[in-house]
């Protein structure tokens, strides 16, 4: 062997240096993401000035100038409108938050029937919780319970008048208990009737194809308060003479079509992107139409449009807020309502409510949307093109 | 055998209920017979509610006076205009509205789906929030939160809030020079028609001229002279026919000036805020959909970082960008509706009083569902031709 000849090999590994002092720790970092050139600098220079600007404002007005318990508008005013606030002073009014709490959550619901809709609540998140944690077993037997027995349970103990529940009228619930429910079973009944659209519209008979084609185009052309005007309007003119719908009924079929028909073209989307050998597969297995369906292609359909699918549901949630145009009272109704108590009538009253009411929401539909993005790692199993 | 008699002669089906094409008809009569009765029994139930309730039915009510005032009339129209009227001041100011709020929303979208790709941690965060923000609450929250949250609360007209080029904001709203046009401003307006109809000239030869030599010419900066250069000498040739009025203060409000209405201006905030965010999500989407080879290439080829962007990049992020921002289109334009929650007459808030006042549902919602579909129809339409001219040319 000649190794020993070879001196000016060397026979150690050199050891990995570290990076040089400008290109790491927090001085790299600044000039890499913050005065990269000219232009950077400048447009850092912008951005701290917005947020010098705006985020002491905000955490003035929304915490430390707030206003968190009070029994009236005297907490939330100055002294020249009467209130026991210094001159200029402005914060937000959460005292009213406070006091109206009740009435944002369940509208007119009464008082002592309250643990009603509380108890639905604690069954839907006992059922929704193992629902969405993906190693909990028992899933089939979860899903039936939570979109089968509960909306059962769910109606009569919310709307009562048997098993001793004294009924409660429809147009008494509001609050978030009528977004949550209305979106609720808005999600549960749109979904299927996506599906059917969806098949409906790839059929291959002409007759109903153009049918679901009729009735996705129609519906997505036209606003939701046009359909929610179509369901208050229009529908007691359809029905024979004595009978009639509840209100509440009205808007929930508006806001089922509305969302069906949006789902329809997701699950379509959904279904064009799985390739034409699965169909033929599935047929040469001697598959009839359903069981092909049912099996083979909707399973990998559906997987692959969960994005779409939840946003047609935050979409949703946030729509059910325009019900208040035919006058229910959702979340966002019930908290501009409060504006005209001349009670907790301030300037501040108004930005407040609806500061609470936007955050409701936003937890509602950056929860949903942060879950579908998990899902959509977790099922991510290579079909994606 | 049994398996050769299956493969000789016509596949047999055992029984015709198991033949697809019979199956087919059985279900689509089944469904037109379905359709058919139920509609008949709707017409039915329709015709008897509206003799019970001696409710008329047709078009007639159209040509019938008003009766209502409308605020913001972009044509003429008094209360006793006819009903037909009162719909055609609505669905202008649905355009109006829908026009105005789209340019705004593509405008704040780029921006911030662009600095949503910066290399700026600063603007990048900043335009994170904003996106995540605005996304998740619902757009009609956003209407009232300008609306009663913000421009009422602004103050009276007596200490309106002084703003750069003599315009005013009190909670009445926003006041801003108007321009007047005086006698021979025709001209201007002839001199920009013309100077565009130039600029589509220079840059149609400017093409050409560098298909043939390779030679290239200042497109943009000679459309840009021409655009500006012609009105403004035709503007000085005709005697500075413009003068400004500006609004004054006087003892209780505001006269004179151009005055925009708290609900036109909460219902365009609002909606070109929302729809931005949405924007900026599918043009972030876009530029990252083009492959990162693209831009090498275009670097390896010696172009530099703004021939690029204008050059490579853009080109290719349109095609993906733009199907999705025309839904985006679609959905301001519907979203417009909720122009009714704070007062703002467009089309179905007047159709909306209409309704109620001659008791004509099916008519009015019928005229309201015709016309969002057709303001989308030509959306689309509009968005499918721009779409056409950006699409990948492939022989």
């Amino acid at each position: 062997m000649q190794e020993h000849d070879m001196s000016w090999v060397r026979t150690e590994m050199a050891l990995a240096q570290p990076a040089p002092p400008t290109e790491r720790g927090a001085y790299a970092w600044v000039r890499k993401n913050l005065i990269g050139s000219v232009g950077d600098t400048i447009l850092t220079v912008l951005g701290i000035a917005i947020v010098v600007w705006v985020l002491p404002q905000i955490v003035n007005w929304a915490f430390i100038n707030a206003v968190w318990t009070g029994p009236d508008r005297t907490v939330c005013t100055t002294a020249s409108q009467g209130g026991i606030q210094p001159d200029g002073w402005t914060g937000a009014c959460w005292a009213f938050v406070n006091a109206k709490f009740g009435q944002f959550m369940f509208g007119t619901y009464p008082v002592e029937e309250r643990w009603r809709p509380i108890l639905v609540a604690i069954l839907f998140v006992a059922l929704l919780v193992p629902m969405l944690i993906p190693r909990v077993p028992r899933k089939g037997l979860n899903a039936l319970l939570l979109f089968v027995a509960l909306p059962i349970v769910a109606f009569f103990l919310l709307v009562g008048g048997v098993f001793g529940l004294p009924h409660v009228e429809t147009p008494r619930w509001g609050g978030l208990l009528v977004t949550l429910s209305l979106s609720f079973v808005g999600i549960a009944v749109s979904l299927p009737m996506g599906i059917v659209l969806a098949l409906g519209r790839r059929s291959k008979m002409p007759i109903i194809k153009w049918l679901c084609v009729v009735f996705i185009e129609t519906v997505r052309g036209i606003p939701l308060i046009t359909v929610l005007f179509f369901a208050s309007v229009m529908l007691p003119l359809f029905l024979p003479e004595g009978v009639s719908f509840d209100k509440y009924l009205r808007a929930l079929i508006g806001v089922s079509l509305f969302a069906a028909a949006y789902m329809a073209e997701v699950i379509r989307g959904g279904l064009q992107a799985i390739p034409k050998g699965q169909y033929e597969g599935a047929d040469s297995l001697g598959l009839g139409y359903w069981q092909k369906m049912g099996l083979i292609v909707l399973p990998q359909a559906l997987k692959l449009v969960i994005p779409g699918i939840v946003n047609t549901f935050i979409g949703m949630l946030k729509d059910t807020s325009l019900v208040l145009i035919i006058s229910m009272f959702d979340l966002l109704g019930v908290v501009k309502q409060n504006f005209a108590d001349p009670n907790w009538a301030t300037p501040q009253t108004p930005k407040s409510g609806l500061i609470f009411a936007a955050f409701v929401f936003w937890l509602l539909c950056f929860g949903m949307s942060r879950y579908s993005m998990y899902t959509e790692r977790r099922l991510d199993t290579g079909y994606k093109r | 055998m049994a398996s050769q008699e299956i493969l000789r002669g016509e596949p047999s089906r055992g029984s015709f209920i198991n033949d697809p094409r019979i199956r087919s008809l059985f279900f689509q009569t089944l469904v037109v017979i379905l359709l058919f009765s139920s509609i008949w029994w709707i017409v039915h139930n329709v015709i008897e509610n509206l003799q019970r309730l001696h409710i008329a039915s047709g078009f007639g009510f159209l040509k019938s006076r008003a009766g209502f005032d409308i605020s913001d009339t972009p044509i003429t129209y008094t209360s006793d205009s006819t009903y037909f009227r009162a719909l055609v001041v609505g669905l202008l100011n649905t355009i109006i509205i829908a026009v105005a709020g789209i340019v705004l929303a593509t405008v704040v979208g780029f921006l911030i789906g662009i600095g949503r790709l910066s290399q700026n941690w600063l603007i990048r965060k900043i335009c994170t929030v904003y996106v995540e923000v605005f996304r998740n609450i619902p757009p009609l929250l956003v209407i009232f939160f300008w609306y009663s949250g913000v421009l009422a609360v602004l103050p009276p007209p007596r200490e309106s809030i002084h703003l750069p080029f003599g315009s005013f904001l009190n909670q009445r709203g926003f006041y801003l020079p108007r321009v007047v046009w005086g006698d021979g401003s025709w001209l201007i307006g002839v001199a920009l028609l013309l100077a565009i109809a130039m600029a589509w000239f220079v840059a149609h030869r400017a093409r050409q001229r560098q298909l043939a030599t390779g030679q290239q010419f200042p497109v943009f900066w000679t459309s840009v002279a021409l655009i500006i250069g012609l009105p403004v000498l035709a503007f000085l040739l005709g005697g500075m026919p413009l003068t400004f009025d500006f609004p004054k203060q006087s003892t209780f409000n505001l006269t004179g000036g151009f005055w925009i209405k708290p609900e036109f201006l909460s219902l365009l905030l609002a909606l070109s805020f929302y729809t931005a965010a949405f924007i900026a999500e599918i043009v972030r989407a876009g530029i990252r959909g083009v492959s990162k080879g693209q831009t090498e290439a275009a670097a390896a080829l010696g172009l530099r970082s703004g021939p690029i962007l204008r050059l490579v990049v853009i080109p290719q992020a349109m095609r993906i960008v733009i199907p999705p921002l025309t839904s985006q289109y679609l959905n301001l334009t519907k979203n417009s509706s909720l122009a009714i929650a704070i007062g703002y007459p467009d089309l179905t808030a007047t159709a909306g009083t209409v309704l109620n006042q001659t008791g004509q549902a099916v008519e009015g919602v019928f005229i309201m569902m015709i016309a969002y579909l057709v303001l989308s129809l030509v959306t689309s339409f509009v968005m499918n031709i721009v779409n056409a001219r950006m699409a990948l040319v492939e022989r």
